[in-house]
């Protein structure tokens, strides 16, 4: 028995050579806790950003008696929502955390391929900018400046280069850099859900590039294919938006699974079922490889709603079984143990019930009958998951803080803005579901132009309500940004394990040391740390 | 709070290079695989037309005046395959410990993939289409310069290989495992390219 003690701090020295060495580190360190941060910084950013373009678009949306912005920037702006949405927020989130966590939590000193998660944050990176810097510049889907819709698809393409450089990294480090004795079995159920999400990321985000490929030889020589620039959102529609979300909410998903026993103080006993509750969720990257929604149609014979229902229930159907497990699983091991009052439990337990939802409206969507294609009901739906799993992310955060920053954030500062980010998240989304039924359509007029449902009046209500949700998730996020900001300025440290944690990362000091592991631990369980403390303290 | 867990020495290595070359594989797959699903949409989806003599209807996809020159292509297939062999033959040759096959198994390999390269500017050589020309012709570019860049991209590899080996480095069997599967990757995946573009067109 060894003790792993590895209170040495990590090599000191940017204080002393100043804020360019400070930033040197940064931006070329590579270390996963760092390149996490990054990731899950600017994925916040971005967040926000695509917050306030909510708001804006809500507002756009209310009434058809003014305009914020030029006729011909509507569809570019949808874009660029639906860019940041997915691409700026979501898949990011999820992969920043998965970088920043998993390696300490499989036991290894750090991620597999660092320079390839570096290169990977880089490039999303740069691939964001490129694409903010096109649409701005009348880029973009529908863009006005050719070689500005070029640089929108070499953008497109970079990011999602750069999100897949990053899964393999994750995937990797799961597969091939456990702790000795850690089996498949073992491994932390946000571990595996990096793993699958990852793993599913890698396999679709080449698809979208592929696709990008196309209709950027196209869009540069020909516009005979693909039809210009005015197709390139039809094009790469499937990437933004469901099932294909549902591959980075599975990661999500899998951190409810992680926090829950812990907040329980109890083993989970649904371990098996968590697992596969997870595995399903990433059942939706068959929408995105696949480029298709899968639509339940019931209006040909009995034998072609059958042959419809089958795809349908499989690519949106199994996600929602998945969330439904992992919820239901988390619920019954606070049964099962004693469970404390956890901000990061009710982030992560509320943000996996609100991607829930956007999966469920998703399987609503794809119902043919329902008449919902095309309308902002789907724009509902995705930012039901998004948000949603920004709900999750800020509770990863609030957990996995004293790993990642040596602090633990007050519970009083944070326990409020649940309910703040959840009345955000309803409001930004749910209207849009309303708004569905009622045909308001999700892109903009052949004129640039929003177009409106027949009774704008109450749309315009419910319109308006969409913004106040937008606004309230922007300023949840900016002040789960602050109360974390100022858990460090109190400079209040954390104890090594602060919520009496089940998993490898709570064996090292908090906050983590460059290299994790001083020396590295053997494993015989999934819940090792649990099994080295003494028995009296051990739940059952 | 110190916790205490059982210690052991560093773990044997789990052919990290080999398992991420692996995932990077099934991606590059799924590449390919959804854009020749693209390919056979628009394939699909192109208007029939009556050919030439006027007996048949045809789809009007690929323009009658295109014609695909077969030895290049197929010579470029079959290619993959010898490079796939050389790979293999270095693998066997680092599991010896046998430098010198080593290094020359993985040195020819990078010259399979030059040659490779050279029958691909070849066959768009002998077609005499430009990029700009229609829709078949942007499709048949984007999707044979992107092989084309995977190719690239393994002569890289196997250059990379082939330089640890002269270098020095026994230990590498890792290394040359993962570069032949990449290999074998990309012969699969241009059989299939091979099949739906150049025998289906």
């Amino acid at each position: 028995m060894t003790t792993i003690d590895t209170h040495a701090s990590a090599p000191a020295g940017s204080a002393r050579f100043g804020l360019a060495a400070a930033v040197a580190n940064w931006v070329t360190s590579s270390d996963h806790k760092k390149i996490g941060r990054l990731m899950v910084g600017e994925a916040l950013v971005a967040a926000v950003a695509a917050a306030v373009l909510g708001v804006l678009i809500g507002l756009e949306r209310m009434g058809d008696g003014y305009s914020i912005f030029d006729g011909d920037a509507a569809p570019q702006l949808l874009a660029l929502f639906r860019y940041l949405l997915v691409f700026g927020t979501l898949a990011p989130l999820a992969l920043g955390i998965a970088v920043a966590v998993v390696p300490m939590q499989v036991g290894s000193r750090a991620i597999s391929f660092p320079r390839l998660a570096q290169f990977g944050f880089w490039a999303w990176d740069l691939g964001s900018v490129m694409v903010i810097i096109s649409i701005i510049g009348n880029g973009g889907p529908g863009g006005g400046n050719s070689d500005l819709v070029d640089m929108y698809l070499l953008g497109v393409a970079l990011a999602a280069a750069g999100l897949a450089a990053a899964a393999v990294s994750v995937a990797t480090t799961v597969l091939t850099s456990r702790a000795p004795g850690m089996g498949a079995d073992d491994v932390p159920a946000f571990s595996w859900g990096s793993l699958v999400g990852s793993v599913t990321a890698v396999l679709t985000l080449p698809v979208t590039i592929g696709t990008v490929v196309y209709l950027y030889v196209d869009h540069t020589y020909a516009r005979l294919a693909f039809g210009g620039n005015k197709a390139v959102a039809d094009h790469l529609h499937f990437a933004l938006t469901q099932p294909a979300t549902f591959v980075f909410a599975a990661i999500a998903v899998a951190v409810l699974a992680d926090i829950a026993p812990v907040t329980a103080g109890a083993r989970q006993p649904l371990r098996a079922a968590v697992f596969a509750g997870v595995g399903l969720v990433s059942a939706g990257a068959l929408g995105a490889v696949t480029q298709s929604q899968h639509v339940l149609s019931t209006d040909g014979s009995t034998g072609d709603t059958v042959s419809s229902a089958l795809p349908y229930l499989i690519f949106n159907g199994l996600p929602v079984l998945g969330a439904l497990v992992v919820l239901g699983a988390s619920l019954f091991v606070l049964k099962v143990g004693k469970p404390k009052v956890s901000a990061s439990f009710a982030f992560a337990f509320l943000g996996t019930g609100m991607v829930f939802v956007g999966m469920l409206g998703g399987m609503l969507q794809n119902i043919e009958a329902a008449g919902l294609a095309g309308t902002v009901f789907e724009e509902g739906a995705t930012t039901y998951v998004v948000y949603g799993t920004v709900m999750v992310a800020v509770g990863a955060l609030l957990h996995w803080a004293p790993k990642l920053w040596g602090v633990t954030v007050p519970q009083g500062k944070t326990l409020p803005l649940v309910g703040l980010v959840l009345l955000g998240t309803v409001l930004s989304s749910f209207p849009n579901y309303i708004v569905g039924f009622a045909d308001q359509p999700a892109d903009a007029a052949d004129g640039g132009l929003f177009m409106y449902a027949p009774n704008s009046g109450t749309v315009g209500l419910w319109n308006g309500l969409t913004a106040v949700g937008h606004a309230l998730v922007a300023l949840s996020v900016l002040a789960v940004a602050g109360a974390i900001v100022s858990a460090l300025r109190s400079g209040q440290r954390a104890g090594d394990d602060p919520w009496d944690g089940h998993t490898l990362e709570w064996a090292i000091p908090s906050p983590a040391p460059h290299d994790n592991f001083s020396a590295l631990a053997t494993v015989s369980s999934p819940e090792p740390v649990l099994d080295a403390k003494p028995k009296s303290e051990v739940p059952a | 709070m110190t916790v205490v867990l059982p210690q052991r020495s560093e773990p044997a290595p789990r052919r990290q290079v080999f398992v991420a070359t692996a995932i990077a594989g099934a991606g590059i797959s799924m590449m390919m695989a959804g854009m020749l699903a693209m390919w056979m949409k628009f394939r699909a989806a192109a208007p029939v037309r009556e050919s030439s003599d006027g007996f048949y209807l045809i789809k009007d996809w690929l323009p009658e005046a295109i014609k695909i020159p077969e030895v290049a292509a197929n010579t470029m297939f079959v290619t993959f395959f010898v490079a796939c062999f050389m790979a293999q033959w270095a693998v066997y040759s680092a599991r010896r410990d046998d430098a010198r096959h080593r290094s020359m198994a993985l040195g020819i390999t990078a010259g399979v993939g030059v040659a490779i390269v050279n029958a691909q500017i070849a066959v768009w050589g002998q077609m005499g289409i430009g990029v700009r020309d229609g829709a078949y012709q942007s499709m048949f570019y984007a999707i044979t310069g992107t092989m084309l860049v995977l190719v690239a991209v393994g002569i890289a590899f196997s250059a990379a290989a082939f330089f640890r080996s002269v270098g020095g480095r026994s230990d590498d069997v890792q290394v040359v495992s993962a570069h032949a599967l990449y290999w074998y990757v990309l012969a699969g995946v241009n059989t299939a390219l091979w099949f739906l573009v150049y025998v289906q067109k």
